[in-house]
Formats: C-alpha cells, sequence, structure tokens
C-alpha cells in the first residue's frame, strides 16, 4: 500500500509547517535555469500557435474552395433565415429542458432504488433483487428510440382506462424508463467501490445494516459516480430529442418543421448549436469534477 | 469472583477447509488488557472479529458479560454497541470530519442530540491532545493521528470491551508512540481491552495476560512476563527470537 499525499502543500505532523528563515531569495543557477525554462516555453508556444494557423487554415481553405462549399453554405448555413425561425426552435428547447428536469429527478429516484435493491442481500428482498436485475438487463439492452416507439405508440393502442395518450408524458415515462437502467447500474458500481473495511468500521459502531449504507456508503459512493452521472445527464438532455418522433414539439421537432417548410436545414444547425450551449458547459463541468476527484482519491492514498 | 467481561469458551472458525481457530478459550476480567501475539495468519485478527461478530464462529460459545452473544436471536448491532473496535487501517469515514466521524454511532445508534455528542466528543479530543483537527478531515491528519481519532471514534459509545487490533501496524515507526501512549492511557483509566499486535515491548507494559497464538491455537497463555521472558514451548521461544531479530523487542 502507498500512502501519497499528492500535494506538497499538505503538512500532516503535528509540527508547525516547514519554515525556512523567510529570508530566502533565488541563487544565480535557480535563476539561470528559470530563464532557461521561460525561453523553452516561448518557443512551445510559438510553435503551438504556427502549426494551429498552418494545420486550421489549410483545413478552412479546403472546405472552403471545394466545389461543393456555395450549395453547402446556402444549405446548412443561411442564418437570416435561421434566425427568423430561431424563436420557435428555442421555445422548442424549452421542452427538452422541462423534460430533461422532470425525467433527471425521476431517473435520480429511481435509479438509486434499483441500485440499492441490486446490492442489498437481505433475503425479503430477494425476489425484487431478481426483478432489478431483468430489469437492468433488458432495458440497458434495447435502443431507447425502441422503446419511446414501444411506449408512445404502443400504450395508447391498448386504449387502457385511466392511461394517457399524451404524448410528452409517455415520452418522458420512456426516457425515465431506459435512463434508470443506466443510472441504476452507475449507482451500483459506486457502491460497489466502498471498500469492505468501512463498512465493517461502520457495522462494528453498532449502525445498522441501512444505518450504514445511509450514513457512510452511499455518501462516498455517490460522491465517487458524480462524473459519470454528470456524463449521463448530458446524454439526456440529447436524448430528450427522441421524443420528437412521438410529435412532441421540442427544439428538434420545431427545426424539422421549419426546415420541410423551405426545405434549407440551417434550422437543424440552430438547434444543434442550441444544444451545445447547454451541453459544452456540463461537459466541461464534469471533466472538472472527474479531476477533482481523481484528486481526492489519490490524496487518499490508503482508501 | 465476579463475571468476566469476555469468556470464550472452545471457539472455531474455519473458512471452508481452513481451520483458522481452534479450540479457544479464553476469560477477560473488567479493567485488564489480554494481548494476543502471534505470527501473521495466526488468528488474530479472526478471532477480534469474531467477538465483534464481523465473522461467524464454527463452534464454542463467546459470553459477553455472561451473556451468551453467539447465540442467533442475539442482535448483532445490539452485541456492537457495547464493543469498540479499532483496525489497523484506521477505517475512518473519508467524507466525514473528525468531530463528525466520533459523533456518528452517539447520534445514530445512541440517540443522542447533536451538541451532546459534539461536546463528548471534543471533551475526548482534548484529553487526547486533537481538540485542533476536530474540524479536519481525515486526509489531512497523520497516520497516527488518524488512528487515535479512531481509538476515539470507538470509545465515544462508551464500550464495555475495546478490541485492538494491529493498531500500530500500518504506521511510521515514529509515528507508534503517540498511538500506543494512548492506549497506555486508556489502560491507566481501566478500559477492558484486547489487543493484537506485533509490539512486545508494549505488551509487556501494557498487558496482564499474554496469549500466543499460532494457526489458530493458544499455545501458550499466562502472565507477560512468564509469556515473553520464559516461555515453555519452542515455538514461543522460536517466535520471539524471530521478533527479537527484526528488531521489534
Amino acid at each position: 500500500m502507498s500512502q501519497e499525499v499528492g500535494r506538497g502543500s499538505d503538512h500532516t505532523s503535528d509540527s508547525a509547517p516547514y519554515s525556512f528563515g523567510g529570508q530566502w531569495s533565488p541563487s544565480a543557477i535557480e535563476l539561470e535555469r528559470r530563464l532557461a525554462r521561460k525561453a523553452r516555453s516561448r518557443k512551445n508556444a510559438l510553435v503551438a500557435t504556427l502549426s494551429s494557423i498552418l494545420v486550421l487554415g489549410t483545413l478552412a481553405a479546403i472546405v472552403v474552395t471545394s466545389p461543393g462549399w456555395k450549395s453547402l453554405s446556402d444549405t446548412f448555413f443561411k442564418w437570416a433565415y435561421g434566425f427568423e425561425v430561431l424563436p420557435k426552435i428555442i421555445l422548442g428547447f424549452g421542452a427538452n429542458v422541462f423534460l430533461t428536469v422532470i425525467a433527471a429527478t425521476s431517473v435520480g429516484i429511481f435509479g438509486l432504488i434499483l441500485a440499492l435493491v441490486r446490492t442489498s442481500r437481505s433475503p425479503a428482498i430477494t425476489p425484487f433483487r431478481i426483478l432489478a436485475t431483468i430489469y437492468v438487463d433488458i432495458f440497458r439492452g434495447i435502443p431507447m428510440l425502441l422503446i419511446i416507439l414501444l411506449v408512445g405508440f404502443g400504450i395508447p393502442a391498448l386504449r387502457l382506462q385511466g392511461v394517457t395518450n399524451n404524448v410528452f408524458i409517455l415520452g418522458i415515462c420512456a426516457v425515465i424508463i431506459t435512463y434508470s437502467a443506466y443510472v441504476a447500474e452507475v449507482i451500483r458500481s459506486g457502491i460497489l467501490t466502498v471498500h469492505p473495511s468501512q463498512r465493517a468500521a461502520a457495522r462494528s459502531l453498532g449502525l445498522s445494516n441501512f444505518q450504514t449504507l445511509r450514513y457512510v456508503v452511499l455518501p462516498q459512493a455517490l460522491r465517487r459516480v458524480t462524473p459519470p452521472l454528470l456524463n449521463d445527464l448530458v446524454s439526456l438532455i440529447k436524448d430528450t430529442g427522441l421524443v420528437s418522433i412521438l410529435g412532441v414539439t421540442d427544439a428538434i421537432r420545431a427545426a424539422q418543421i421549419a426546415s420541410s417548410r423551405s426545405f434549407n436545414y440551417t434550422p437543424y444547425v440552430m438547434a444543434a448549436g442550441i444544444f451545445l450551449l447547454v451541453t459544452i458547459p456540463l461537459t466541461r463541468y464534469t471533466d472538472r469534477t472527474l479531476r477533482k476527484s481523481i484528486e481526492r482519491q489519490n490524496a487518499q492514498g490508503l482508501a | 469472583m465476579s463475571i468476566p467481561v469476555l469468556a470464550l469458551e472452545r471457539v472455531r472458525k474455519a473458512f471452508g477447509s481452513e481451520v483458522v481457530l481452534e479450540d479457544i478459550s479464553i476469560t477477560v476480567p473488567e479493567h485488564t488488557a489480554t494481548v494476543f501475539i502471534g505470527a501473521s495468519g495466526s488468528g488474530k485478527s479472526t478471532l477480534l472479529r469474531c467477538i465483534n461478530l464481523l465473522e461467524q464462529i464454527d463452534d464454542g460459545t463467546i459470553k459477553l458479560d455472561g451473556a451468551d452473544i453467539t447465540d442467533p436471536s442475539v442482535d448483532p448491532d445490539e452485541v456492537r454497541r457495547k464493543l469498540g473496535m479499532v483496525f489497523q487501517s484506521f477505517n475512518l469515514f473519508p467524507h466525514m470530519s473528525v468531530v463528525e466521524n466520533i459523533i456518528l454511532a452517539p447520534m445514530r445508534v445512541h440517540s443522542k442530540s447533536r451538541d451532546e455528542a459534539i461536546a463528548e466528543a471534543l471533551e475526548l479530543l482534548d484529553r487526547f491532545g486533537l481538540r485542533e483537527k476536530a474540524e479536519q478531515y481525515p486526509d489531512r491528519l497523520s497516520g497516527g493521528q488518524q488512528q487515535r481519532v479512531a481509538i476515539i471514534r470507538s470509545l465515544a459509545v462508551k464500550p464495555r470491551l475495546l478490541l485492538l487490533d494491529e493498531i500500530t501496524s500500518a504506521l511510521d515507526p515514529v509515528l507508534v508512540n503517540e498511538v500506543l501512549s494512548t492506549v497506555r492511557d486508556l489502560k491507566e483509566h481501566g478500559m477492558t481491552m484486547l489487543l493484537a499486535t506485533h509490539e512486545m515491548g508494549f505488551a509487556k507494559e501494557v498487558a496482564d495476560e499474554v496469549c500466543f497464538l499460532e494457526h489458530g491455537r493458544i499455545l501458550e497463555w499466562g502472565k507477560p512476563e512468564e509469556i515473553l521472558e520464559n516461555p515453555k514451548k519452542p515455538q514461543t521461544k522460536e517466535f520471539l527470537k524471530r521478533v527479537h531479530e527484526a528488531g521489534r523487542l
């Protein structure tokens, strides 16, 4: 077992942090090294800039000078038309946001329950554990588009009393059904990575099985799976667009209507841009969380 | 004679076909410390885990204050409330600060109010010189400090018996002493303890009884000066010789 302290600022001993008298100024050799380092980093920056300009510029030149560029830009980048239909697409995107909020909340709850059932060892839970395993296997293994079609068109066909025909609600249900299976597996993997010694410590303090889960295992598990869960959230935002197939007027459907009216694809590009406005910051944030979580785990060393 | 805090009678434990404890019978009177010595794999840790009911024994009985805790109708959580256990690898909860680690069981298991639990935790931290670490997270503490917090955490529920499982084995040599002096302090305050350790010098000092385990059996059991200075069995002599050669005596 290696015990890493990671960051240099971690002074864990009782004594005061190291101090070197405070009178230090860099020696001649250190100053020389710094100059050399600075010169090298300047050179690196120059090379990076030049190569970026060269590569990106060449690519842009190839695209713009290609014979098809004129018709391509007319079809996909007709900005005047794009901005004309933008309000409708933004309105449609509201549906995506709403779907995401409702679905993410429900998926969080339902996925957590599934994960807990699957990791429980209580004999009373056995039938539920089997059902949860089957559920996860099935819904992780079917393309979500199929589930949306089955739920969105299949359930109304049953003509059940009291069951809604509202495609919006059915669409949300399909998304929740599928994503709960994904999220359950992510949470379950998090629960399994919490070392058994943590459980032993909690049980030896007299905590019950449930209390151990609630106060010791789950907080650590959820913290560890936050980055993959955020990844799933990004996917979820994008995948809410799939319910447009049921006729829900979301950003994609709004773009489709606008595009079919003019035989121009700029509305799709606009819709893509709107999705990116939300997903790129979230992806960056996910990366940062992941980096922090790795740092934290390295700093713990002995886990 | 009063009822001993702990009494083991012919305890046996096997993992599959591998017998790890065989015919273990000991008694631990109140306010005494019993130290288990023996090579790694001799069954010391397993024995402590069995007493804590973290492992199920295959035969024999374990009595805590005269009550059979190996009876299937006994609630293990009830038993563990009366026992404190400290592990080799500290096992502090990394997502909680020091004080949160300590108050978890008093609040959730013993239904104390948060204020009361915190007051008691701070008192304990004060007593062991860790007061200023109360708000820190475990990864900011040295190994010795983490282990002392782990000891305090197990004390916070006022156990009848403390089980200390090689609590210095994962520590830097320079940090061992602060943990051992904590245990010394507990001993002086009359805590009943069961320790598994490789620190022979410490065993001699703190133990009322020393138990030498080999291959899951008790080979010798007696006063520390008898076992550690005048062992009768050749295996004990051999073990102590090897420990001595390793510079741990």
